[in-house]
Formats: structure tokens, C-alpha cells, sequence
């Protein structure tokens, strides 16, 4: 009986260290039971609370800043890693929510749902960055996708969405039953379930060639893989990304590629770094096959929401470079790389949703033809986004591929760097390829005005804008990201 | 690995049991086949009409609801056995648990799923 009170009487201040979580939750409850109560014309509300609980999120995560410690008997971690990746899955999921307003009412599925779904999703991925055990990773994991699969199927009467929620349903439960037979085979290899007794243990029983462990890791690098779109695990994201709500094709892209890789990061880094030498090799190919596959098949494709699912998978191999490496140089890497990715994409799907128009016929290149003349501002958008994909100065892409590089040369992965360095030429081929299209191509038609869609042109700012900031003074937010890292992962 | 042993060996009879009895009373058994033997078993009554046949949807969505509120009783009853000795703590983790199902509730009837036909 005695044992019992102690377990359950937690203290207090321990919720603090999921207050964003709980913010957000509240959030979706709350405009799930506003959105009964709304009438159609007041249906706008919905999106300034959702952000204003975003906000919420985002300012009491600053409060949490520079604190470090487990809490709910090691579930959950509070460290400046995870504080850091809650920013970006936080302004990945204010900006979707930005540039969704506009977006879902021209698509005529403008339901209350959509902003509950959101919040909920960015909870399980807010959990997956603060997860120090893997069947949180796991729980949270699943929470993620549940929301994201109902979200891709948002547009109840496009089958194209349809399919693509289906698709990633079926696909995406298939490869979290992986992830989760990973977690059974690592328990019993090492018989822990959080990372740090797991490390611990490898620490002090460095395993020979225990094939459990081995067994293990494979599957736990397949179940990331497919979260993250990593070749082989690839597959689903192109039809995926292709059918899903613009808005969502965003989401996903950033929002649950930033969770899966910090997920990723926190396991690979620090629970299984004592093995680094074991399943490095296996990522090392993994991420050449990764960046050469996406960048390759890019070049062919001429629908722009396929061509960005390509890019997304190019752009998922060099984050494998960082995991790759395992220093804490390369952790802080990730961190501003993901930072940046999140940006990027977030600026280019909004392009995207200005330029498309109602039940979405596909949007390919050929549609960017001429546009850069007609419409100055978004070709100096395109400009800035397209130069920043490929990873070219004075962009935050650039600076991120800078950083992860070098601490992946650091480890002496030189091939590997001089790889993906081949492969961002071949980017700049299909990126700046729409550029040509915008600037040097005359357009095709009779030009259709675009949509005076305000708050997408405010996602579309705070992007460029982020992107110039990073790309022109990384200074402070590298050493924020290094800083991050140091206690947090617990290595070298 | 050598201690799983017996496992597998127990799993290889009770696979084995099974499958042989079948093909053993497959191979070895009369088989004089009548229109009567071969319709399906419904408790000895002539079968009525074909039983594949289409399920009205709402099925589903009271099935949904039903694994909903199942959910709060299986909580219910072992939080019940024990909540005195969760003291408070245990009582507020109820209440918000109840209250998170109670907007689940709310939503399902403002959403027309309790409403008939």
C-alpha cells in the first residue's frame, strides 16, 4: 500500500515539463467542442485560436529553456535538444496553420477537425523529440500518425487523397510494427526500454556480436526510415505527398520529418552510440542511396508536388550524413539543418497553394512558365527558396549543409561529403530548372490573377526572411544549437 | 539460444498434433457427400438466405462509440477497486480523463451520431 501512494503521488512541478504538450492538447479539445458552436461565418476563429495556442506552446517552451532532467520515471526529457526541436515542429505547425486558412476553404473542407487534427498531430511530435524511452517514441509516434493519416485523406471527395491516406495508413502501420519489433528485439538484448539504461548497459556489456541487438537495430532503422522517407523505405512518399492537401503535404515534409530525425537522433546518438561502430556503415549507404536516389528520379519528375517529395527524400539522406557522423557536432548540425529545411519547405509549399487553384489538377512545372516577370515578388520568393533547396550561398541551406558537412568530414567521412556534394550539383540542375521555367520561359496562357491570399504571403515572408537570417548571421543560432546538444545527448 | 529449445520443440508437437488430425481424418475418413452435408451448419435449421450481405454503416459508427465508452469502464473499474488509496492524485486523473471522454461525447451527439435513422 505504501508502495503504492509513493508511485503514484508525482510531483508537481514535473507537469511543467510537458506543459506545451498539455497546452496543445487542451487547444484541440477546445476548438473541437468551439467548432460546434460556431456559425459558418465565424469559422475563421478556429484558425487565430489554434495559432494562439501555438503561441501559447512556443512560450512555454522559452520557459522551460536551459532546464535539464527525466521526469514521469525517465519518459520524458527535458533538454535543450528537444526544446529546440519543439521550436521548429512549432513553426512548421504555425505556418501550416497560417497558410491553411485560405487553402481549405478554396477546397471547400474547411471543418473544425482540420485544426484539431493539426494540434494533435504536432503533440505526438512535440513527444517525440521529448521521449527518453522507446515505447514513448513509440506511443508518441503512433499519435503523430494517426492525426497526419486522417489529415491526408482530408479531401473526403478527391480520391487522389483518398489514396494517398490509405496508402499512408497501410504503408506507414506496416513499418511502425518494425519500429516496434526493433524496440522488443533491443529490450531483450539489453532489457531496458529507456535510453539511457540502454546505453548504460552497452557501455558496460559491450556486445559481441549479439545478433538480438543487431536484429534490432535494423528494424528500428527501418521503422525511422520510413517515417523520415529514406531509401528503401521511400516508396509511399511520392504518391503520398502527390495527394494529400498541399497544406498537409507540408506538414508531413517538415513537421513529421523534423520528429522522426530527432527521434531518430536521440536513439542512434545516445542510447546506441556505444555501437557506433556497428550500424554506422549501414547508415553510411543508406544515406548515399538516400540522397542519390531522390536527387536522380527529381530530375525527371514534372509535377511539382512529386518533384518536392524527391527533394524532401535527397534532403533526408544528407540528414543521415549527421547520424552517420554521431558527434555531438553533427547533432547541433541537424538541429540547424532541420531548422532551415523546415523554413524552406514551408516557403515552397506555400508558393505551391498561391499557385494552385481549387481541386488541385495537377500543378506541374510547365504552369511556372513566364511567372517570374508577372509577378516579381513571388520570382524573388522562388529565387530565394530554390537557391536555398539547393544549398547555395547566402542561404540557410547553404550554411546547414556547411555545418553537417564538416562535422561529417571531422569523422572522416570524407567520401561520403564529397557524395553529397555531387549530389547537391545534380539539385541545382532541377531547382534552378524552375527558375529557368519562371524567368526564361514565356508563360503559356492568358495569365490567371493570383489569389490576394494574405496569410499565405505571411508564411511565405516569415519564411524568406528566416532563410536570409540563417543563411546571412548563422553565428547565433549555430552556437544555440551546439549549445543544445552539449548536455543533452550525453556524448563526446 | 539452447534454453528456447524446448519451446520449439512444444510449438513443432502442437503443430503437429493438429495438422495430423485433420489430415489424418482427411485421408482415412468415408466420404459420401449429400446436399445436406455440404450446406452450411446453422444450428441444424435449413439456412434462411445468404449471410454475406451488406452491413448499414451507422454498424460502424456505433461500434466506434461503443469501443469509446468500453474504454471508460475498463478504467473505471480498476481505478474504483483502488481509489482510496490514490488519494486525491487519483481522483483528479479520473476527472480528467472522464472530462476529455465527456468532450468526446459531446462532440459524437452535436455531430448528429446519436440521432436515428
Amino acid at each position: 500500500m505504501e508502495a503504492i501512494e509513493r508511485m503514484i503521488n508525482l510531483p508537481s512541478s514535473s507537469f511543467q515539463a510537458i506543459a506545451p504538450e498539455i497546452i496543445l492538447v487542451l487547444g484541440a479539445l477546445f476548438i473541437l467542442v468551439l467548432d460546434l458552436f460556431l456559425t459558418r461565418e465565424r469559422h475563421h476563429y478556429l484558425q487565430y485560436f489554434s495559432l494562439a495556442f501555438i503561441a501559447l506552446a512556443g512560450w512555454y517552451t522559452a520557459q522551460l529553456w536551459g532546464d535539464t532532467g527525466f521526469h514521469f520515471y525517465d519518459m520524458i526529457i527535458v533538454d535543450n535538444f528537444r526544446l529546440s526541436i519543439a521550436y521548429t515542429i512549432l513553426i512548421a505547425a504555425g505556418m501550416t496553420i497560417l497558410m491553411s486558412g485560405p487553402y481549405i476553404k478554396r477546397e471547400e473542407v474547411d471543418l473544425g477537425e482540420y485544426y484539431c487534427l493539426t494540434l494533435l498531430a504536432t503533440v505526438g511530435m512535440l513527444f517525440m523529440a521529448a521521449a527518453a524511452d522507446l515505447i514513448m517514441i513509440f506511443v508518441s509516434l503512433e499519435t503523430m500518425s494517426i492525426g497526419v493519416y486522417i489529415l491526408a485523406a482530408f479531401q473526403r471527395y478527391r480520391v487522389a487523397s483518398n489514396e494517398a491516406g490509405l496508402k499512408y495508413l497501410l504503408i506507414g502501420s506496416f513499418a511502425t510494427s518494425f519500429l516496434l519489433y526493433g524496440i522488443a528485439l533491443v529490450y531483450a538484448a539489453t532489457g531496458h526500454t529507456d535510453l539511457d539504461g540502454i546505453s548504460r548497459f552497452l557501455t558496460n556489456n559491450p556486445p559481441a556480436g549479439d545478433k538480438i541487438l543487431y536484429a534490432g537495430i535494423a528494424m528500428l532503422v527501418v521503422g525511422f526510415g520510413f517515417k523520415v522517407a529514406a531509401f528503401p523505405f521511400h516508396l509511399w512518399t511520392p504518391d503520398v505527398y502527390e495527394g494529400a492537401p498541399t497544406s498537409i503535404t507540408a506538414f508531413m515534409a517538415a513537421g513529421v520529418k523534423v520528429a522522426a530525425f530527432a527521434a531518430f537522433a536521440r536513439v542512434f546518438m545516445s542510447a546506441l552510440h556505444p555501437v557506433h561502430d556497428q550500424w554506422a556503415p549501414a547508415l553510411y549507404w543508406l544515406a548515399i542511396l538516400t540522397m542519390s536516389l531522390g536527387n536522380l528520379v527529381a530530375v525527371t519528375q514534372t509535377n511539382i508536388k512529386r518533384l518536392l517529395a524527391y527533394s524532401s527524400i535527397a534532403h533526408a539522406g544528407y540528414l543521415l550524413i549527421g547520424i552517420t557522423a554521431g558527434t555531438s557536432e553533427a547533432a547541433s548540425a541537424m538541429v540547424f539543418y532541420l531548422a532551415a529545411y523546415t523554413l524552406m519547405t514551408m516557403g515552397v509549399f506555400a508558393v505551391v497553394i498561391y499557385l494552385g487553384h481549387k481541386g488541385e489538377p495537377n500543378l506541374t512545372l510547365y504552369d511556372f512558365a513566364g511567372l517570374g516577370y508577372r509577378y516579381p515578388l513571388l520570382g524573388f520568393a522562388m529565387v530565394v527558396l530554390m537557391m536555398s533547396l539547393a544549398g547555395l550561398p547566402p542561404t540557410a541551406g547553404f550554411m546547414a549543409k556547411f555545418y553537417l558537412f564538416r562535422a561529417a568530414i571531422r569523422e572522416d567521412l570524407v567520401w561520403l561529403v564529397v557524395i553529397a556534394v555531387l549530389n547537391s550539383v545534380v539539385s541545382v540542375y532541377y531547382y534552378l530548372g524552375i527558375l529557368v521555367r519562371m524567368f526564361m520561359n514565356p508563360p503559356e496562357e492568358e495569365g490567371r490573377a493570383l489569389p490576394a491570399y494574405v496569410p499565405v504571403g505571411v508564411t511565405l515572408a516569415v519564411s524568406i526572411a528566416g532563410i536570409i537570417l540563417l543563411g546571412i548571421f548563422p553565428t547565433p543560432w549555430i552556437d544555440a544549437a551546439q549549445r543544445s546538444v552539449m548536455v543533452a545527448l550525453g556524448m563526446r | 539460444m539452447i534454453q528456447y529449445l524446448p519451446i520449439l520443440i512444444l510449438l513443432l508437437i502442437a503443430v503437429g498434433i493438429a495438422v495430423g488430425q485433420i489430415a489424418l481424418s482427411n485421408f482415412l475418413g468415408p466420404k459420401k457427400p449429400t446436399p445436406e452435408k455440404n450446406a452450411p451448419y446453422e444450428c441444424g435449421i435449413i439456412p434462411a438466405e445468404d449471410a454475406r450481405k451488406g452491413v448499414w454503416v451507422r454498424f460502424y459508427l456505433i461500434g466506434m462509440l461503443f469501443i469509446l465508452f468500453d474504454m471508460e469502464t475498463v478504467f473505471l473499474y480498476p481505478w474504483a477497486v483502488i481509489y482510496r488509496r490514490l488519494g486525491m492524485f487519483g481522483l483528479m486523473e479520473m476527472a480528467v480523463f472522464l472530462a476529455i471522454l465527456l468532450i468526446g461525447y459531446v462532440y459524437a451527439w452535436k455531430k448528429g451520431a446519436l440521432t436515428w435513422d
